[in-house]
């Protein structure tokens, strides 16, 4: 019986070594790549029933945020606001463009515009807006330049590892309080002095901040 | 001189007479021979356990869909019949690491005959107990968090809990497992590879024998890694049985919180193993003609470590009683009061009965060169391990500290179907195995005949090199 394995198999055998070493580490790159683009649709532009523009409202009209967002300071949940806030102004501009159909129509029937969420945490993660508003977390640091969104996108990941590296290292990202909604805003180059200070001039106590019960209640 | 002889012949290894090729043809030629040629023993057994694989299979599905709820499980008894068997099918893997790297390390030539089937039945018992502690989780799909990786979480297990060690411990054991088999397969399947007479079978050994050619440097090198090998995993299957038992020996409640578990698993997990190790020996030796390769010497020696190890479990017993009444801790005299007279004193006095007693007739030598008697005994050991993890798991967790808190436990149709179903995936590795892979390490088995040819009649070491002038002791 001739050789059973041909020649040319000591260059399988070589390749099937190194190709294991190789296959596993693109596996390893492509899960993490998938994980990073399915997952958390950082910076894609979510469709609305309404064209909403928030680059129009707060950055050219300059409108605070919390005119729409009015309770953002004292709940945990920053509503969206409803129909009757669009009408305080479309009901006498641009009343009838085919853009602000779906208001006019919310209005008439007195159903709910029907918006898409972008930032969507899991159930078993208890948010809340008015803890971080009142701590210092400016608008900007978790949403972006939503001033200059013309589609709201998210503008970070919003996994646990993201959340924790805030809550890990407050003193970091604290800014003070009367520019929070500044959407403008540069930490200074002194951020961690500053930092400091504003931790714990808020009362902000970092070392039970990464504890599960702090969202996970 | 006659009786002499006589009992120098069951002492022996191996039957005198046995050739190089005598060995391969009686280990490796019903390997090779045409699948549809199997005897009918080998098809009747291989459809049973793929009968029960299905079960199997069927409780599994069955459990993803219907969740952790269709077993007996309740809150007072929260660690049930999966544990039971995940710490039984474990414990009887052990054996097999025990005959293979234990014995080695300890120069026992008695082990040659029995390593590879050995530690194939680990290999298998590792597979079917792996499988419990992901099956037992309510949510099994995310089994993976018990492994420490970089997540977008920013999590990573808790180093604390023994659950957390059983994961390291068993994936590491496996794995060891299987590299240390496949090691010692390596100059087998390149034997099967040389006397294999189809082109495809050839092919299919000599891609799995690696180019082994069986050089001087091919062997050097293989003794030691061999040896290093077991010199790892002695103390790996001393740790993984001891791991398993700080499961339990970690936690407060009374009869769990015992400092004696981890040696007394670990003897008890050898004691079940040798019992499986007997119960897997006895038909394997008539189904492929191996009574002279495996002796009556290998079960006499199995027997052996099956009573040493069962009585250091007996005296396990035996001290838990007392530490319980010695303790003068109310909860741990009515622990033992519980296990000896409550409502389910039957498994206690019938784990005794199993354990203790019907391993005495070990000590008479009779017993122990009949294969009947070794076959029940190591039958009766295998239901009597299972008690002991019954009592320890299940009847200690019904009765604990608030009596407001004590329940019964009473185990549905799916913890026996998985239970049994798991015994299918068992024999149906098993079976393809002894079909496929040579039962018995050829290559060491021609060591000792090598020894038989060339050093019979006087005791030098094999080592030493016969041909060299002995030196000259002054």
């Amino acid at each position: 019986m001739p050789q059973i394995l041909p020649p040319n198999a000591n260059t399988f055998a070589r390749w099937t070594i190194i190709g294991g070493v190789i296959f596993v580490i693109l596996l390893v790159i492509s899960l993490t790549a998938f994980a990073r683009i399915s997952r958390n649709r950082v910076g894609v532009p979510v469709a609305q029933p309404v064209g909403f523009q928030h680059s129009l409202h707060a950055g050219e009209l300059g409108i605070d945020c919390r005119y729409c967002h009015n309770v953002v300071e004292v709940s945990a949940y920053s509503h969206v606001p409803p129909t009757e806030v669009c009408m305080t102004c479309h009901s006498q501009i641009r009343v009838g463009t085919p853009q602000l159909a779906a208001v006019y129509e919310s209005w008439e029937t007195g159903t709910p515009i029907a918006w898409n969420r972008v930032h969507k945490l899991a159930d078993f993660v208890y948010f809340n807006h008015s803890a971080h508003i009142n701590s210092g977390i400016g608008c900007n640091h978790c949403h972006g330049r939503v001033d200059q969104m013309s589609a709201i996108w998210k503008a970070e990941p919003m996994t646990m590892g993201w959340c924790l590296e805030c809550h890990r290292n407050p003193a970091r990202y604290v800014r003070p309080r009367e520019e929070v909604f500044n959407l403008a805003y540069e930490y200074p180059a002194n951020q961690l002095e500053i930092g400091a200070q504003l931790v714990e001039a808020y009362n902000i106590n970092a070392d039970a901040l990464a504890n599960c019960s702090i969202c996970h209640r | 001189m006659a009786v002499r002889r006589g009992i120098q012949e069951t002492n022996r290894v191996i039957a005198p007479g046995q050739t190089y090729a005598g060995v391969d043809d009686r280990v490796n030629r019903p390997i090779l021979q045409n699948l549809t040629r199997s005897p009918i023993w080998w098809f009747l057994g291989f459809g049973v356990g793929f009968f029960f694989l299905m079960v199997y299979l069927y409780s599994v599905t069955t459990l993803i869909i219907r969740g952790v709820g269709i077993f007996g499980n309740n809150v007072p008894v929260a660690w049930a019949m999966p544990i039971v068997n995940f710490v039984w099918w474990i414990g009887i893997g052990h054996a097999g690491t025990l005959i293979s790297a234990i014995l080695l390390l300890f120069r026992q030539d008695w082990r040659t005959s029995i390593n590879r089937f050995a530690e194939a039945m680990t290999l298998f018992a590792v597979v079917c107990a792996g499988m419990y502690p992901i099956l037992h989780l309510g949510r099994p799909w995310l089994f993976y968090w018990l492994f420490p990786y970089p997540n977008t979480y920013g999590m990573w297990p808790q180093f604390r809990s023994p659950l957390d060690w059983d994961v390291f411990a068993i994936s590491t054991y496996a794995s060891v497992s299987a590299l240390f088999w496949f090691i010692g397969l390596v100059p087998d399947l390149a034997t099967l590879r040389d006397r294999a007479q189809n082109r495809f079978v050839k092919l299919f050994y000599g891609t799995l024998a690696l180019g082994w050619r069986g050089s001087a440097k091919h062997w050097q090198r293989y003794q030691r890694a061999y040896l290093l090998l077991a010199a790892l995993s002695t103390p790996l299957v001393l740790s993984v049985h001891s791991t398993i038992a700080l499961d339990f020996a970690y936690s407060q409640v009374p009869g769990w919180n015992n400092t004696i578990m981890p040696p007394y698993f670990v003897a008890g997990a050898v004691f079940a193993g040798f019992a499986m190790v007997l119960i897997l020996a006895i038909p394997l030796r008539y189904a492929f003609g191996l009574q002279n390769l495996i002796t009556k010497k290998h079960l006499d020696n199995c027997a052996k470590v099956m009573l040493a190890t069962g009585m250091i479990v007996v005296y396990g017993y035996i001290i838990e009683l007392f530490i319980a009444w010695y303790s003068g801790v109310e909860f741990e005299r009515y622990m033992a009061y519980n296990r000896l007279f409550g409502d389910f004193a039957w498994a206690f006095w019938a784990l005794i009965l199993c354990n203790a007693v019907a391993i005495q007739p070990l000590w008479s030598r009779r017993v122990r060169q009949s294969q009947v008697a070794l076959f029940i005994i190591s039958l009766i050991v295998s239901v009597g391990m299972w008690l002991e993890r019954y009592v320890i798991v299940i009847v200690t967790l019904m009765r604990d500290f608030l009596p407001s808190s004590w329940g019964n436990y009473y185990p549905t149709v799916f913890d026996w179907s998985l239970f049994i179903g798991s015994m299918g995936l068992f024999l149906t590795l098993w079976f393809v195995f002894i079909r496929l892979l040579p039962t018995v390490a050829t290559s060491e088995i021609k060591e000792l005949v090598h020894h038989d040819m060339h050093h019979s009649g006087h005791d030098d070491d094999h080592d030493a090199p016969t041909h060299r002038a002995q030196p000259e002791v002054s």
